[in-house]
């Protein structure tokens, strides 16, 4: 019978990604709830180090495939090998991060698996002994319970909303055989961000602008306060598609869905399919000079003003306090 | 070359989504219905393909008998022909039955490469498309932003954390969109007479012999929890609002 909680951590460049930590204190505080273990998959070419941090965060037993043909990241050998360790070891519950790759890998190996898997999920549970997963539908204007009727149950847990605690177990290495089939794709180049900002998704504080920031030259303001806030801007549509901000900043129920621990909206009204890719940050504040925007019916702080006067003044003040 | 596009119908970004008193679903009967964004994207390409290279593009839609609209919206844009596989059966379907009866309906048909949203604006759960290309054997090329068609290959643009891919594969392949690839054209009034008259072949569950039983099932649905009331920062001028405002998040949020 299916037993224990499995997670497919996530590393590149030799380093695990945050989410990876989310996930395996996520599985520890379900495992230690059913008496279960908890194992960790990982993948890559000479990754077997990396088995140790995992073990920090909770994990007993990690499955390490090192084989060059697993680095860089190609779906479908990373799907036959995590598919295959899946099987072999017969977990209760998977989970993966629902990074782009996650995403990606996840769909592949439940194909794989002829199972059920719940995307991007904002908290699990186990109910009544079984295993339950809770997300966000249309964009979060709504939540949806999901159950599985197969075993493993899968689910992907949106990066940044569950802690990361130190809780450490052995995280003993345990080699699989990593046979793969040739490849039919191929990573020709990997272009790096150079901008030195953590991506949207995984940022803390996200200071974002909409239609209210009059054009792309005034997103300078925005920039001067991520920069003392150690944030990222992001942008509503109305911004993207006026073409002030590249493609890649639109928070959104058709661009990013984000879950900061601060977002700032700046001149956004607060159109539901806005509100619905930011509706899960932690803090919200909105600094608009319409009082009527809907954006303060979601905000914990609201400054009724004008953010260029406003934005420029709290870029010297948090300055100020965190000097 | 054989082009498939498939689409999905789904709410309106700017729908208002009330669920139903027992947590059954949604209630559906004020929504307006468009074609998902994402595939628009996907059907976009797929035509674009088309008129550089020649050949034909086939639309593929699961869902109720009003999907039928989305179908045709694609064939007004000018693709060539559908099909509609509608099954009461298949309206809680989860991705893996709606991959299944995808991947059915495909295997009967010539293909070169095929498109998807790379998640579609209701279920949110953007697993359709990676099955999809599971279960037909193929290479997948997930949330997409520029291809480049080489013949036998293809080249794309994939944009993760932090980082863009260029990514080759060969054909036949299952790439899903995602917005920045194209400008979805609108169907032009000609185009929306000619779709009515284009082929569409509709299909249910026992025809393409696939089972409908779900592997992953939304047991209730709930509202999103309530925000507890904002704080509305006051001050004399923008720069005691500002302060005042540095003040809460540091002291009270504790979130700078």
């Amino acid at each position: 019978m299916a037993k224990g909680i499995m997670i497919v951590a996530e590393q590149r460049d030799g380093a695990l990604r945050k989410v990876s930590f989310e996930l395996a204190s996520t599985a520890r505080k379900l495992a230690d709830q059913t008496g279960d273990e908890v194992s960790a998959i990982l993948l890559g070419s000479g990754i077997e180090g990396l088995a140790a941090e995992l073990g920090k965060f909770g994990v007993d037993k990690v499955f390490v495939g090192d084989n060059a043909a697993l680095e860089p990241y190609i779906t479908e050998a990373h799907a036959q090998v995590t598919a295959k360790i899946i099987k072999d070891n017969d977990p209760a519950i998977v989970l993966f991060g629902a990074s782009v790759q996650g995403k990606d890998l996840s769909a592949r190996v439940a194909a794989k698996l002829a199972g059920g898997l719940a995307t991007d999920c904002t908290d699990v549970k186990i109910d009544g002994g079984k295993f339950v997963a809770i997300r966000p539908m249309y964009a979060g204007k709504c939540f949806g319970e999901i159950i599985f009727n197969t075993a493993p149950a899968m689910a992907s847990l949106r990066p940044n909303v569950f802690p990361a605690v130190e809780n450490a177990k052995a995280g003993a290495v345990t080699k699989v055989d990593v046979a793969v089939d040739a490849q039919k794709s191929k990573v020709l180049e990997v272009q790096k961000d150079t901008s030195g900002k953590v991506d949207l998704t995984e940022a803390n504080i996200i200071v974002s602008g909409g239609r209210g920031m009059k054009g792309p030259d005034e997103y300078k303001i925005l920039e001067e306060l991520a920069d003392v806030l150690k944030g990222t801007v992001g942008a509503s549509r109305a911004a993207v598609d006026a073409g002030w901000r590249p493609q890649k900043d639109q928070v959104g129920q058709t661009g990013k869905v984000v879950s900061p621990n601060l977002y700032i909206a700046c001149g956004i009204s607060g159109a539901i399919q806005h509100l619905a890719g930011m509706s899960s940050s932690k803090c919200i504040v909105a600094i608009n000079k319409d009082a009527e925007a809907p954006i303060f019916a979601k905000a914990d702080f609201g400054v009724v003003d004008d953010l260029f006067k406003v934005v420029p003044e709290l870029t010297v003040a948090c300055k100020k306090l965190l000097a | 070359m054989n082009i498939i596009a498939c689409v999905k119908q789904v709410p309106d970004t700017e729908a208002q989504i009330k669920v139903k008193a027992d947590g059954s679903g949604i209630d559906d009967s004020q929504i307006k219905w468009v074609m998902n964004p994402y595939d628009e994207f996907g059907v976009e390409e797929a035509l674009k393909l088309k008129e550089k290279n020649g050949g034909d593009v086939t639309i593929i839609s699961v869902g109720p008998a009003r999907a039928m609209e989305t179908i045709r919206t694609a064939l007004a844009m000018g693709a060539d022909k559908g099909i509609h596989i509608s099954d009461p059966a298949l309206d809680n379907a989860d991705a893996f039955v709606t991959a299944s009866a995808l991947a059915a309906a495909i295997k009967g048909i010539p293909y070169d490469i095929i498109f998807c949203g790379q998640r579609a604006i209701d279920d949110d759960s953007g697993q359709v498309g990676a099955m999809l290309a599971e279960l037909l054997g193929l290479p997948q090329l997930t949330i997409v932003t520029k291809l480049d068609f080489a013949g036998s290959s293809v080249k794309v643009i994939r944009p993760i954390e932090g980082a863009q891919l260029s990514i080759e594969t060969s054909l036949p392949c299952v790439v899903t969109a995602q917005k920045g690839l194209n400008e979805p054209r609108y169907a032009s009034l000609p185009g929306i007479m000619k779709a009515k008259k284009k082929p569409v072949d509709v299909k249910n569950a026992a025809a393409l012999g696939v089972a409908t039983d779900v592997k992953a099932k939304v047991a209730k649905f709930a509202p999103p929890p309530a925000r507890a009331a904002g704080k509305i920062i006051c001050g004399d001028d923008a720069a005691q609002k500002a302060q005042e405002l540095a003040r809460c998040l540091r002291e009270e949020a504790k979130v700078i």
